[in-house]
């Protein structure tokens, strides 16, 4: 490996690592502030939700309308409290199924 | 000496379980960093530097838009600033997650954490019930860290090992566990139901809407979220008691 992959190699890691590690050493008490506390609380949906619209769209090889299908079972079964991994390979088998009768027609 | 502690404060704190919590983790992790592995070696990167990348990195997005640049001969700066940019939600995220720690998590705990902290395990440890201990955390980012490291051999090694359509199928797995952590507390809560339309909605915005669909993706997460997230807040603060996200 050259001396230009090796620095960047190490580059990366160490932005990405500081990133994640500052803010869990820096904040070690519960923190008091009823907005902030609230703001903390939501923050994992928002960004899920962010991350999952409109990715999901395009998070299949074969197009949009495989991707409906899986995102249209995961909602159903998620609705329904199913575990992750049921939503996760129920929805990976809906796209499956999908792709096949797509390539039928 | 773990039965006292349990006694005293009830927390997630058991190996077992986070190793069982992380399985589904992995593996949708071994079809992205299959990708990973793949591209890479397809771009002219050696496949150890690629397997290099993902044990030390631990992120998709980040780990993508490096390779874009090496590919490109990037400078060191702009890699940092790439970085820091696409990554930047990790900080919000570990935020949030200090607050979910069990007291009996340590500093250097913490250190090693840190390095673990991903959308999907951040994502798991958000959805317990309780506070979490530093063995559940170990557990937990145990197996999408293995998963991780091989998928990416895997992909570097092999040039495909699954089938197209399989892979295609798999793509979809990570935003179905998406859902099924963030579409279950909608259903009790409206000012979660808020949050989750409104940050998909200004998601979609940064993704389709010209001129503000140049903003990169990692800035996108952090506006969206935060925005989001401060209209929850506004909306309905939540009461004493309750923790990081239920």
């Amino acid at each position: 490996m050259t001396r230009y992959l090796l620095l960047q190699l190490a580059v990366m890691a160490g932005v990405t690592y500081l990133i994640r590690m500052l803010p869990l050493v820096i904040f070690r008490k519960k923190i008091e502030n009823a907005f902030i506390k609230s703001f903390l609380y939501y923050i994992p949906y928002a960004v899920l939700a962010t991350m999952t619209f409109p990715a999901i769209f395009s998070a299949t090889g074969g197009g949009i309308w495989s991707a409906l299908a899986g995102l249209l079972v995961a909602l159903l079964l998620a609705f329904f409290e199913k575990g992750l991994v049921t939503v996760a390979l129920c929805a990976c088998g809906a796209v499956f199924i999908t792709e096949w009768i797509m390539q039928l027609l | 000496m773990q039965a006292e502690q349990e006694k005293e404060e009830k927390y997630i704190n058991s190996f077992k379980k986070g190793i069982k919590d992380g399985v589904p983790i992995a593996l949708g992790y071994l079809s992205v960093s299959f990708t990973f592995g793949m591209m890479a070696v397809a771009g002219g990167l050696p496949v150890s530097l690629a397997v290099a990348i993902s044990m030390t990195n631990l992120t998709s997005a980040g780990q993508f838009a490096g390779l874009s640049l090496l590919f490109a001969g990037g400078g060191y700066f702009e890699m940092a600033l790439t970085q820091l940019v696409i990554n930047l939600r990790y900080a919000l995220m570990s935020v949030s997650l200090s607050q979910k720690f069990h007291k009996s998590v340590t500093v250097l705990d913490r250190l090693l954490i840190a390095f673990g902290n991903t959308d999907e395990i951040f994502a798991v440890a958000s959805g317990q019930k309780e506070e979490v201990g530093k063995k559940y955390m170990y557990g937990l980012i145990f197996m999408p860290y293995l998963g991780w490291a091989l998928g990416t051999l895997l992909g570097a090694a092999a040039s495909a090992v699954l089938p197209e359509t399989v892979r295609s199928a798999l793509g979809i797995a990570i935003y179905g566990m998406f859902l099924a952590i963030f579409i279950p507390p909608m259903k009790h809560s409206r000012a979660v139901t808020a949050v989750v339309l409104t940050a998909a909605g200004l998601s979609c915005l940064f993704t389709y809407v010209p001129v503000l669909n140049r903003v990169s993706t990692g800035f996108v997460i952090i506006i969206c979220a935060v925005v989001a997230a401060a209209l929850g807040a506004v909306i309905k603060p939540v009461k004493e008691e309750q923790g990081a996200a239920q």
